[in-house]
């Protein structure tokens, strides 16, 4: 079998933090040892509250960000610490599709020249073939050649993120990562451009690290998912497992609480957890999840729960398969 | 072409900016053309010194006999070139510590921030002087010291737009496409962060031909040029038998810089239309 796509061992990034010239410097915990595989062709959803470092994985994932520790590797081969120049060429192997796109494109360029840009950075194509090639890409989208000449205040939400997708598209990547790509649009819209990223990935065989807190959306469209808490992986299954119910306490909450089309009755309202997330400067200690977990024991407030296989996925709890989940919904209101 | 467009007709609706920018035309023309028209010689003694305007020459006479109007007409091209170049050269210089530090951050923020300040600590026109001072008063001086202790302004405004621009998330696209740093900052965040930067910069020409004035009125002036400081300078002994010499190249100067700063209100408002509403 052929290398993953994208493969992240033990990532880390932490952040420096100072409130004042004269108190200590703080460290935020944004990724905390985040292991993970991209597969060819597949789509992974990375799931979580915000916060919980999905979006710093994403910019990692990038080289947009430099990671404090932990390995990423690209095709097999480390990029961890590949300098720009170096960097370069393999750009067009992993590309991003962003959450806004109000802010995704440059709006004092046309989108002509927007989709110009990933040609002549990464293809041969002279100026006439570059055009030729942007307006067919635009076609893959379903947006006409006239959109060439527009620019980005003169569309709609949907349209621009259908640009910004065209663009991501340009350079033929392996892989896309959709940081909430749908978030800030309307409703209506949103199932567009699911269907669209869904129709690429089918056609193309483009990989989608897919990152949302839209649970039921996930559900649907993801191969595997993985939950997020406090900047580390808490449970990582395919959509199926995930659907016949999660093992960790969080994702079982978080899905519980997510709206599903036709509930069944005495089933769906599982006990909300409460609380906030704790904040990433000083993570609790042990399994962080503990502060909040209504299974929590003495013990998960002090050693750390690693990620473990429990039935067929990755689970970050020292009771994952044991707990009682049915106690728990019968004890809420 | 719509942007273009788009500005002027918010830049129209601001009757005070249309004002200036018709009184900075007419300044404009009157630098461009008015020595060719009134090509009498700024430094030559056409009579008597002392004549009130109105009479042989239409501004009158100087203490050396000197007329005025020339004066003003060749002055004009002088205090407005040199309050232009100064000002191109201190936004360009600016821009370009400040597009550096905000995009970059780090120690070379700190570092290119730290210079910054200590040229904005600096009284600009005690600076100015002692710059001009040290080297030959010319134009060249002139211009260079004017620029010199102009540009912090314009750099601590640029490294503000530059560290708003650098995390948004066309920027951050253009960074996995693997486009080149100096592609980011001249072609990506250089057109968004202009606006502001070029009302700072029209306003800085007001503030330039200003502080040519002072220098020239201390006699660190071009001593080859007339200019309305050096005018103002020349004049003020006489102040009180002659205040007409003193007072028109005085009126030049305000209502220049008062066109100017109206004109730089106006660009604000119509570039920067978010901010319209305080």
């Amino acid at each position: 079998m052929t290398a993953p796509v994208l493969e992240v061992v033990d990532l880390v990034k932490h952040y420096p933090v100072r409130r004042g010239p004269f108190e200590p410097r703080k460290i935020v915990h944004a990724l905390d040892g985040v292991s993970l595989t991209v597969r060819r062709g597949e789509t992974l959803a990375i799931v979580g509250e915000s916060g919980c470092g999905k979006s710093t994985l994403a910019r990692c994932l990038l080289r947009l960000e430099d990671p404090t520790g932990g390995t990423i590797r690209l095709h097999g081969a480390d990029i961890t610490s590949l300098d720009a120049d170096a960097m370069r060429p393999l750009r067009r192997h992993v590309q991003i599709v962003f959450q806004d796109p109000y802010a995704s494109l440059n709006p004092r360029w046309s989108i002509g020249t927007l989709m110009a840009d990933p040609l002549r950075l990464h293809t041969k194509l002279s100026r006439a073939e570059r055009r030729v090639r942007a307006a067919e890409l635009l076609a893959i989208v379903g947006l006409g050649g006239e959109f060439l000449e527009r620019y980005p205040h003169e569309l709609s939400g949907g349209q621009r993120q259908r640009v910004a997708i065209a663009r991501a598209l340009a350079v033929e990547p392996d892989a896309i990562i959709c940081d909430e790509p749908v978030s800030a649009l309307d409703v209506s819209i949103q199932a567009q451009v699911i269907n669209l990223l869904m129709r690429l990935r089918r056609e193309f065989g483009i990989a989608l690290v897919f990152i949302s807190h839209d649970l039921s959306l996930v559900k649907h469209i993801a191969d595997r998912i993985a939950v997020m808490y406090l900047g580390q992986i808490v449970e990582l299954a395919d959509a199926a497992g995930m659907r016949e119910g999660a093992k960790h306490p969080y994702s079982r909450a978080l899905f519980a609480a997510a709206p599903t089309v036709d509930p069944v009755p005495g089933v769906s309202c599982e006990a909300p957890i409460g609380g906030d997330v704790p904040s990433p400067i000083d993570p609790p200690s042990g399994c962080r999840f503990h502060t909040r977990c209504a299974f929590a024991k003495d013990d998960c407030a002090l050693t750390a729960p690693s990620l473990r296989a429990v039935e067929g996925r990755s689970v970050r709890c020292h009771y994952a398969g044991e707990l009682d989940f049915a106690r728990w919904a019968g004890g809420s209101s | 072409m719509t942007d273009l467009a788009a500005f002027w007709v918010r830049f129209r609706t601001n009757r005070p900016a249309v004002a200036g920018l018709a009184v900075l035309a007419v300044v404009l023309v009157m630098a461009a053309i008015g020595p060719t028209l009134y090509p009498t010689d700024p430094f030559d003694m056409v009579g008597r010194p002392f004549l009130p305007p109105f009479g042989a020459y239409p501004l009158g006479t100087d203490v050396a006999g000197r007329d005025i109007l020339a004066g003003i007409l060749h002055g004009a091209r002088i205090s407005l070139m040199i309050g232009i170049m100064a000002s191109f050269g201190a936004t360009v210089f600016g821009v370009a510590v400040g597009a550096v530090a905000g995009y970059y951050g780090g120690w070379l923020d700190n570092l290119l921030m730290r210079l910054t300040d200590f040229f904005l600590t600096i009284p600009s026109f005690v600076l100015a002087v002692v710059l001009v001072a040290i080297f030959s008063p010319d134009i060249v001086t002139i211009v260079l010291a004017i620029a010199t202790v102009s540009w912090p302004s314009v750099a601590r405004l640029a490294r503000g737009e530059f560290i708003a621009h650098r995390q948004r998330e066309y920027v951050l696209g253009c960074r996995a496409l693997g486009m080149r740093d100096r592609e980011i900052i001249l072609f990506q965040i250089m057109p968004n962060a202009l606006p502001p930067v070029v009302v700072v910069g029209s306003l800085t020409v007001a503030t330039a031909i200003l502080t040519e004035s002072g220098l020239s009125f201390l006699g660190l002036g071009d001593p080859n040029l007339v200019s309305w400081g050096y005018m103002i300078g020349v004049a003020r002994t006489v102040l009180r038998s002659a205040w007409w010499m003193a007072a028109i190249p005085g009126l030049m100067i305000l209502i220049t810089v008062l066109a100017i700063n109206l004109v730089g209100e106006g660009l604000n408002d119509a570039l920067n239309p978010r901010l319209r509403q305080r």
